[in-house]
């Protein structure tokens, strides 16, 4: 995939997103001078200055690489989608809120309109005339606009084609820079890409299998709240402990992170490989480990779970086969 | 005949922020709109999740700042158990914060704020950034500047689990401690970030404080604005990012409120305007006047040179050094001049890296005892920290399984929002007359936002320090009568 002389274009956007998936890449400090060596960067409004002007000048396809993280929150987010999208020849879906809605995605668990009814009717907001931001105002001196919010936050094969997905809340630095040297060795004709669709700077398998904590497989009669056991054991399964934890449903790559610190996983990385529903699989690896007789303790051990769907689509949930909850598809 | 100024975008606030700019029939400014197009919906959908994932949900506000979000969520966590997490933990804490505003802090200076100065905000627009900054005082600074980076976050997640959105404090305290190995790495990242502070202060010092044009800058009116300010102080009025009250002082210095966190509601609402989805906080007690600054207008502000005006002082030595030459230097307390910000915010870089090396040589930092375990039912919490943009307030209520039930969040940035509207407005007041607009004025409208350090959706935060502005101007039949372009190709 050599370019004609000149280096290869390379983009980054955010849509509706943190900045953390920015602040994780530029967290590989020298491999960005690696970005900066082999590529043009284009278009990455963190790092340099270009607008979506220039964006819309540019030919069709002329960007080999671009990484988009953030979800499809309003009109604004799908309009750069698109565009960016048309310019590019390889569209990553960067990070868990482009791959799966990660934690705005929850927002989908209610009608959008309670999004911004409970924004603007906080205990501290004096808005006695119910003032809500309007997409079209006018002022005394001429017409205002802000972007309008969607019906659903949307990941973002949802709106646009997207050609690899890279999980993560966000993706872990090193996961990053193994992907910058393969886009690399691409780019010089010493590797191939990946097929598409597929899932890049992860592992194969759960992040139970990364954790260094022992499986026992061991039975629980009862969920526990982290606050109420830790520290825990240091060296045993948190889930055979009792706490909810994401491990046996998620995707495995970044080093069993947060079990390591005496964490339980929440599930940033995304569906494990080959799952077709995250919170179906968390529920079945969940129900493996209750030791349970009847449907009545079957049901009191659950109980023990306070939030079950924030626990199983606490990242997935705009990704998931549900996308949303019932109340949120409502005008 | 009525223009209309669209600085629409600003790259780094890009799909997060715009301003409209109307003048009156004179070409004179008639007013300014700064408006920020993003909702996420946090207060909502926190609502049916357990209090103890607010800290990891509320994380992913903010990935440059994380960390903030992760402390005042926990500690208002707490609140809702009325559980004390042990002194090792909170030294964790706070000690994991510290190091974060070191890492924080000097990417502002050297990336955003800095060029302007360093370089002088007349510098050829190519040489304006950190990569000029480099050139002028030396490449070893850029290789200091990506050190300090990596030790703050290495602090973060040796302690926290994550570089970003870290995950190891839950209500009562802390998952793990830390050893003495760990501990002794720290302590040396954290000596070494004393001496880059003192360095960034001696670099500010020689090129700013030595030029009487940067002086007059920094004392100039076109970024002066008399309003309150706001910081989080400990029980001798100094300094505190981590805990203590939050106190207020009026435009002349004196004391106005210093109140507990759980009364925050006592002091402060927030109102709505129609043409944008962010709120502009104010102190109750004063009032919502409109977008002007003075004793009778609630407006105030919260920073790095809020945080310093609204104290008596840094509670570690070197940095209490710096504190009085700095008023000693401008003209005594408070400093209503925004630019003045950028010294502040190293002032502050030398507090965080001294509490740094404070809290990790402590005895007890090593201590296994790290979580309290709640006992009492839970059902409303308030916590606040300081944030590098301003005061951060998390408030939830409960249930009695400590399900959240409801949630107040007001946001650093957020505090800032109607001063950044005047000081936008002042900037182009000062600068558009009789329809002219100087190219003078994009770099101007720039350093009033950059001494606040906006994070809007997070998004100043960036390598080269601009803010790539185009400036169309239109008249009433929208025709194009002018185009500016600054750092736009």
């Amino acid at each position: 995939m050599t370019v004609n002389g000149s280096k290869p274009k390379f983009a980054m956007y955010w849509a509706a997103s943190c900045g953390g998936c920015e602040i994780a890449v530029l967290n590989t400090h020298e491999k960005i001078l690696d970005v900066d060596a082999n590529f043009d960067v284009v278009f990455w409004p963190v790092a340099m200055d270009a607008k979506y002007k220039d964006v819309e000048a540019m030919e069709d396809g002329s960007i080999l690489l671009t990484l988009f993280n953030g979800g499809m929150r309003n009109d604004e987010n799908e309009r750069l989608a698109r565009l960016l999208r048309k310019k590019s020849k390889i569209m990553v879906a960067f990070g868990s809120c482009a791959c799966e809605g990660c934690i705005p995605g929850l927002a989908n668990l209610s009608p959008v309109g309670e999004i911004v009814h409970t924004a603007f009717n906080t205990i501290t907001t004096d808005n006695p005339n119910e003032v809500y931001p309007r997409t079209t105002y006018d002022v005394p001196e001429g017409e205002l606009h802000i972007p309008t919010l969607s019906r659903l936050l949307r990941p973002l094969d949802q709106v646009v084609d997207v050609d690899y997905y890279m999980p993560g809340c966000p993706p872990e630095s090193h996961q990053i820079a193994a992907v910058i040297d393969l886009v690399i060795k691409v780019i010089r004709g010493e590797a191939e890409l990946p097929p598409k669709g597929a899932v890049i700077g992860v592992g194969n398998s759960t992040v139970c299998d990364e954790c260094p904590r022992a499986r026992n497989v061991k039975l629980i009669k009862a969920f526990k709240r982290i606050q109420d056991i830790a520290p825990v054991d240091p060296t045993l399964c948190i889930l055979e402990q009792g706490v909810p934890c994401n491990g046996p449903a998620t995707r495995s790559g970044c080093n069993a992170r947060c079990p390591q610190v005496g964490a339980q996983c929440i599930g940033c990385y995304g569906p494990a490989e080959g799952t077709l529903d995250y919170g179906a699989r968390l529920m079945t690896a969940f129900a493996s480990v209750i030791d349970a007789n009847t449907p009545d303790e079957i049901d009191k051990i659950l109980d023990g779970i306070p939030d079950p769907t924030g626990q199983v689509y606490r990242f997935n949930l705009a990704g998931s086969l549900l996308k949303a909850a019932k109340p949120a598809w409502e005008k | 005949m009525t223009q209309r100024i669209s600085i629409d975008p600003i790259t780094r606030l890009e799909g997060h922020g715009k301003i409209e700019i109307f003048l009156d029939d004179n070409g004179n400014v008639a007013n300014t709109y700064f408006q920020i197009p993003e909702l996420r919906g946090f207060e909502r959908f926190v609502v049916g999740r357990p209090i103890e994932e607010m800290p990891l949900l509320t994380n992913r506000i903010c990935g440059v700042c994380p960390e903030a979000h992760n402390m005042a969520a926990s500690k208002a966590a707490d609140a809702v158990y009325k559980v004390d997490p042990p002194r090792t933990a909170k030294m964790l804490r706070e000690l994991l914060y510290s190091a974060f505003y070191c890492t924080d802090h000097t990417t502002h200076f050297y990336a955003l704020g800095g060029p302007d100065f360093v370089m002088g905000p007349d510098a050829p627009v190519a040489e304006r950034n950190i990569l000029g900054v480099i050139h002028k005082v030396g490449l070893e600074i850029g290789g200091k500047v990506i050190q300090m980076r990596k030790y703050g976050h290495n602090v973060v997640e040796m302690i926290g689990g994550r570089k970003v959105h870290p995950c190891a404090s839950i209500p009562g305290g802390m998952t793990k401690g830390i050893t003495e190995e760990q501990r002794k790495e720290i302590e040396e990242m954290g000596r070494w970030a004393v001496e880059f502070a003192q360095f960034s202060l001696k670099l500010f010092s020689d090129i700013v404080l030595g030029n009487p044009q940067y002086v007059d800058l920094i004392l100039g009116d076109v970024y002066t604005h008399h309003t309150y300010y706001m910081g989080l102080v400990d029980e001798n009025n100094k300094v505190n990012f981590y805990n203590g009250k939050v106190r207020v002082v009026d435009p002349n210095g004196k004391e106005f409120v210093k109140y507990e966190p759980k009364d925050y509601t006592q002091h402060i609402a927030e109102h709505v305007e129609p043409w944008t989805y962010l709120k502009f906080p104010y102190l109750k007690n004063v009032g919502w006047k409109g977008f002007v600054d003075g004793q009778d207008s609630g407006i105030y502000m919260a920073t790095p040179l809020s945080r310093l005006n609204a104290s008596d002082g840094m509670a570690t030595p070197l940095a209490q050094e710096q504190y009085e030459r700095f008023y000693a230097t401008l003209g005594g307390k408070p400093v209503h001049q925004r630019l003045a910000t950028h010294w502040a915010r190293l002032i502050e870089l030398l507090y965080a890296a001294e509490r740094w090396v404070e809290l990790v040589t402590d005895p007890e930092i090593t201590s296994p005892n790290v979580h309290a375990k709640p006992t009492e039912t839970p059902t409303e919490g308030i916590g606040i920290v300081e944030a590098p943009r301003g005061t951060l307030t998390h408030h939830y209520w409960t249930d009695e399984r400590g399900v959240v039930t409801k949630a107040n969040l007001i946001v650093g940035t957020t505090n800032n929002y109607a001063p950044i509207q005047m000081s936008t407005h002042k900037a182009a007041s000062n600068l558009i007359k009789e329809g002219k607009v100087t190219e003078g004025l994009l770099n101007m409208v720039e350093m009033a936002f950059r001494a606040y350090d906006p994070c809007f959706g997070c998004a100043t935060h960036s390598l080269p320090g601009q803010m790539p502005l185009e400036i169309t101007i239109r008249n009433s039949a929208g025709e194009l009568v002018d185009l500016i372009k600054q750092f736009v190709d």
